[in-house]
């Protein structure tokens, strides 16, 4: 038992030690370039002022943060829902596939920065654009991993369903989707982050709160520690809900986490690095 | 319909054609094939690669529609993908995300069988293909043998009257291939279920079967068809010993080779 626990200890530490050095890393150059003075102050306030700020200023961000936080989930979920309904009506009928790729390609190759002002024209002020906005960014990679997915199955387990006869709609609930899961859950992934971006894109253009305004009005300010503090936070955010679906994939797909320990790891280190 | 063919037969192949549309030419793969299968009877399949024995199988299963002729199964025609069958594939096909026991059990949940019959039956096959101790491995966990077994279980699962299998042991070493033999032959023997069983080993195919159809390269014709005539009870080292397995061994390769070597 003991051996287990520390053998456990010890996984932890190796697999945490390189993205913790590195942050640290990061930190300490940041720190030595504003201590030496080799950029001025108001360019780039030092790692103790910014985290002092966090720590001064927390309610503040708090509540902004909550904002952008409430935006970018209800868009991830929103997206997440209709890609996938999208990705299994295009995957069973072909005309489906045809018709509405154009238009999905279309949709995403539009700068959503450029697209963001007409949605607060038409909807104001509130959490509606940036939610929209985030929906827009997180959809595609969500269609695109499921139908992947979707068309990876085996066709000989097709086939062998087909000779067990138990339709379409069995054959989706226990074949399809279940082998399509992998492939969704990457695309889950990289749409949180896209999400995160969604949001804080909508504030920009539009917007009396949130990170993207807290941004906007450090901007405005010349308050380079406010700045830094709202651009770590943002990461912060994102970085949560990625860890968040990542756990979600563990503990769903144990059968497929188990034969990608390593690449796991990698994943982690570029998230919080 | 034929249905004189239908009472005496498991599986009535007659008469039958497959073409394929290829971009420009016409593909015949299999010409004008008969064959006839007894119910309990073993048949094995055996032809050059890409002959179209595998397509055999699937216009049995209804999985694919002749271009010509009819396939009856068990007195009814096939007209698409039948449920009175188990199909074995050359990859185990399973799901890596059910243990071996609820990839056996897949067949009986796709067709609403009773859970507990299942269940018991389930743990009948375990027991019988050697998997005890296995059933809650996942299939990334058992060796190529083991998830074949799985693979036949599934098949077993409901007692299908008639079980096709497409080189089912092709991908195993030899050793594990003539261990899954010895094993066919007896679960063959106490399910008497009609077995139709396509391979590219002919000791295999000798060694398993009542009868031994020997196809020709594409498009495929029926070259000959030989009796096997070995006892019933079949010990594996033994009966490769004898001299009638020698015989049809070395006829059925003639055979091939002749088949092979045409042009």
């Amino acid at each position: 038992m003991d051996t287990d626990r520390t053998d456990r200890w010890r996984g932890v530490v190796e697999r945490t030690w390189r993205p913790v050095a590195l942050l640290a890393a990061c930190l300490a150059i940041w720190h030595l370039i504003t201590v030496t003075g080799m950029v001025e102050a108001y360019l780039v306030p030092s790692p103790a002022k910014t985290f002092g700020l966090l720590v001064d200023k927390w309610s503040y961000l708090w509540g902004h943060t909550w904002v952008t936080t409430y935006e970018t989930v209800l868009g991830f979920v929103i997206a997440g829902v209709l890609g996938v309904l999208m990705a299994v009506a295009m995957v069973y009928s072909r005309t489906i596939e045809s018709t509405a790729y154009p238009i999905l390609l279309f949709a995403q190759v539009i700068p959503k920065i450029a697209i963001a002002p007409l949605f607060v024209v038409w909807l104001g002020f509130g959490f509606e654009p940036k939610v929209i906005v985030a929906v827009l960014m997180a959809f595609f990679p969500v269609v695109i991993s499921t139908v992947t997915g979707l068309k990876s199955v085996d066709t000989e387990m097709l086939e062998l369903a087909a000779t067990m006869g138990g339709g379409p709609v069995k054959t989706f609930v226990k074949i399809r989707f279940p082998a399509a899961l992998p492939h969704l859950f990457a695309g889950l992934k990289v749409a949180v982050t896209l999400a995160v971006t969604g949001a804080v894109v909508g504030e920009f253009v539009g917007s009396n709160e949130g990170l993207g305004y807290v941004i906007l009005q450090a901007n405005g300010n010349m308050d380079t520690p406010m700045l830094f503090a709202g651009l770590i936070v943002i990461s912060l955010v994102g970085v949560l809900l990625f860890l968040l679906l990542d756990l979600a994939e563990k503990l769903m797909l144990p059968w497929h986490a188990s034969r990608r320990g390593a690449a796991v790891t990698t994943l982690l280190a570029k998230g919080t690095a | 319909m034929s249905t004189t063919l239908g009472t005496t037969s498991a599986v009535a192949i007659d008469d039958v054609s497959v073409r394929f549309q290829s971009k420009r030419t016409e593909v015949t793969a299999i010409q004008q094939v008969s064959i006839d299968v007894a119910p309990g009877e073993f048949v094995s399949i055996v032809g050059p690669s890409g002959c179209g024995k595998s397509t055999l199988l699937k216009l049995v299963s209804g999985l694919l529609k002749p271009s010509s002729g009819t396939v009856t199964l068990l007195g009814e025609q096939v007209r698409g993908p039948r449920h009175d069958i188990g199909f074995v594939f050359q990859r185990a096909a399973l799901l890596e995300w059910r243990s071996a026991r609820r990839n056996i059990l897949l067949q009986a949940e796709m067709r609403g069988m009773n859970s507990a019959e299942a269940g018991r039956r389930a743990g009948e096959l375990i027991e019988m293909t050697g998997l005890s101790g296995f059933e809650n491995a996942l299939p990334h966990e058992l060796s190529g043998g083991m998830q074949q077994r799985v693979a036949l279980c599934r098949a077993l699962l409901h007692q299908p009257r008639v079980l096709l299998m497409d080189e089912p042991f092709g991908a195993l070493d030899a050793l594990t291939r003539e261990q899954m033999n010895v094993e066919l032959h007896r679960v063959w023997r106490e399910t008497g279920t009609t077995v139709l069983l396509v391979t590219h080993s002919i000791a295999e195919s000798v060694y398993l079967a009542n009868r031994v159809i020997v196809l020709t390269r594409r498009p495929a014709v029926v070259k000959e068809v030989i009796e096997v005539d070995l006892p019933a009870e079949r010990d594996y080292s033994a009966t490769m010993a004898r001299p009638e397995f020698a015989s049809a061994t070395a006829h059925i390769r003639d055979l091939l080779g002749a088949v092979t070597g045409q042009d």
